[in-house]
């Protein structure tokens, strides 16, 4: 079986679209993020942002085009993909009835992971959770409740980390442990895709930074402060079109 | 080897999460029991029973009680998975969907099981008349079993749509009701020490094998977008 890594991309998509009825949520997206690269993907509401996370995170097939992850088609390989990818999404998918260690502790046996006390205290620790272990997901704080989905995404030490607004509801401190995790060099050439709406932190996180608008990549570019102007009349200029 | 630990390890988490959530809330054991004892009280009160007339109508009354209770069951157990966000979690591993369908149907069975189990001695002390006897033991397993997988799948596809408390029981009863009819013969059978009772657990078991094999299969349509 072929090594992931020997895949010239880390994540590939090629012409996805996707429509809810009449909805056409993607329109052809065509996109590329190599091994040790954060590609950070800006867009208004509703310009596809989630139906691209979705898509590349095996939550749901695309009508057309074709999503390689670690050079493997998440159509044909979507088990083997989901041991490599660490997925945060909008909602934090914890089970409000359980502690936020049994939660890790659940997923940590789903991804039948060894040593499963040690990384659930490596995570917690990431995330500054360690504290809130025994505490209800229930009763924690949409923050807090945001930092475990994130610690929860990081249990398998994933290859590859697709984000959707993963700042969304952050505090300054959880801010600096997202920062921490997306620059994370103890995985090597660990690849990053996040998608947010704020574009300093965007250009900040990212080694690239690309603009999704009605469904399509329609800018690319350097994630360069030197750029950031540029990047920002672009973004407007695509967010009043979305 | 491993790709029997690779099902039966997730298969026994979920198994196992849903017990602590249920242990913790208390919501659908509680909710499927109450219902299941209103029934009971009120063919009390319909049938007036006595002892003779009572071994007819017990297996009918024993099915309706638990079946109507196990949908209510089934859907607070799909629809806490949908609120959470947590099947989308369970789909985000890589565990095998038949995994994720086992481990949800095994607790719901288990649930409704336990409501049977806290039925059995009050009906008998309502009716006056004992029910425990191993062949109706068996007959309660094996329907439970059918009725778990048809209703865990219905359950994961109501669970999806807006009107989910009229949908489940749309799409489930139709398809039970042939277990149903045997479940309520093959008690009968017992309770009366008749003959048929050979007729109709083969006829569950084929129901179950039946099901037990189809669910888990259409299960990941019904939960893959």
């Amino acid at each position: 079986m072929a090594n992931e890594y020997q895949a010239a991309f880390a994540v590939e998509a090629r012409g996805i679209r996707k429509s809810y009825g009449r909805a056409q949520a993607l329109r052809g997206v065509n996109l590329q993020v190599g091994w040790g690269e954060t590609l950070a993907i800006l867009g208004a509401n509703g310009s596809g942002k989630t139906t691209l996370i979705k898509t590349l995170a095996t939550l749901t097939k695309p009508d057309e085009g074709e999503v390689r992850i670690g050079g493997m088609s998440t159509r044909r390989n979507a088990k083997r993909v989901r041991r490599i990818i660490g997925v945060v999404t909008h909602k934090p998918l914890l089970y409000d009835g359980l502690t936020g260690g049994e939660n890790l502790r659940f997923f940590a046996r789903m991804f039948a992971l060894d040593r499963i006390d040690e990384r659930i205290q490596a995570v917690a620790e990431q995330m500054g959770v360690t504290d809130r272990l025994g505490d209800k997901a229930g009763a924690l704080s949409h923050g807090l409740r945001r930092r475990f989905s994130i610690a929860r995404a990081l249990l398998h030490s994933p290859r590859i980390l697709i984000m959707d607004e993963p700042d969304s509801g952050l505090d300054q401190e959880a801010l600096r442990l997202l920062d921490a995790v997306v620059s994370d060099k103890s995985v090597p050439n660990r690849a990053v895709l996040l998608t947010t709406h704020n574009l300093e932190r965007g250009i900040a996180l990212g080694d690239r930074v690309a603009i999704l608008s009605r469904g399509r990549i329609a800018y690319e570019a350097a994630a360069d402060s030197r750029n950031a102007a540029a990047l920002k009349a672009m973004y407007f200029e695509h967010a009043a079109a979305d | 080897m491993s790709e029997l630990k690779g099902f039966i390890l997730p298969t026994t988490a979920i198994l196992w999460k849903d017990v602590v959530l249920e242990l913790r809330a208390k919501d659908i054991v509680v909710s499927a029991l109450v219902f299941a004892l209103l029934v009971i009280v009120v063919f009390n009160f319909a049938v007036s029973p006595t002892p003779q007339t009572v071994a007819f109508v017990a297996p009918g009354i024993l099915w309706i009680a638990f079946t109507f209770g196990g949908v209510l069951g089934l859907n607070r157990s799909l629809a806490l998975e949908n609120e959470s966000g947590g099947l989308q979690a369970l789909m985000l591993t890589p565990v095998g969907r038949d995994a994720i369908f086992f481990g949800k149907m095994l607790g719901s069975a288990l649930f409704m099981l336990l409501v049977e189990i806290a039925v059995f001695p009050v009906f008998a002390v309502m009716y006056n008349f004992s029910l425990l006897m191993p062949g109706l033991m068996l007959v309660a397993v094996l329907t439970t079993l059918g009725i778990a997988a048809v209703g865990t799948l219905f359950a994961a596809m109501a669970v999806r749509t807006r009107a989910r408390e009229v949908m489940l029981p749309l799409l489930f009863f139709p398809v039970v009701t042939p277990a149903l009819i045997a479940a309520v013969e093959a008690s009968s059978a017992v309770i009366q020490g008749d003959v048929g009772l050979t007729r109709w657990i083969p006829f569950l078991i084929a129901f179950d094998a039946l099901f037990l094999v189809v669910c888990p299969f259409a299960f990941q349509f019904v939960v893959e977008e």
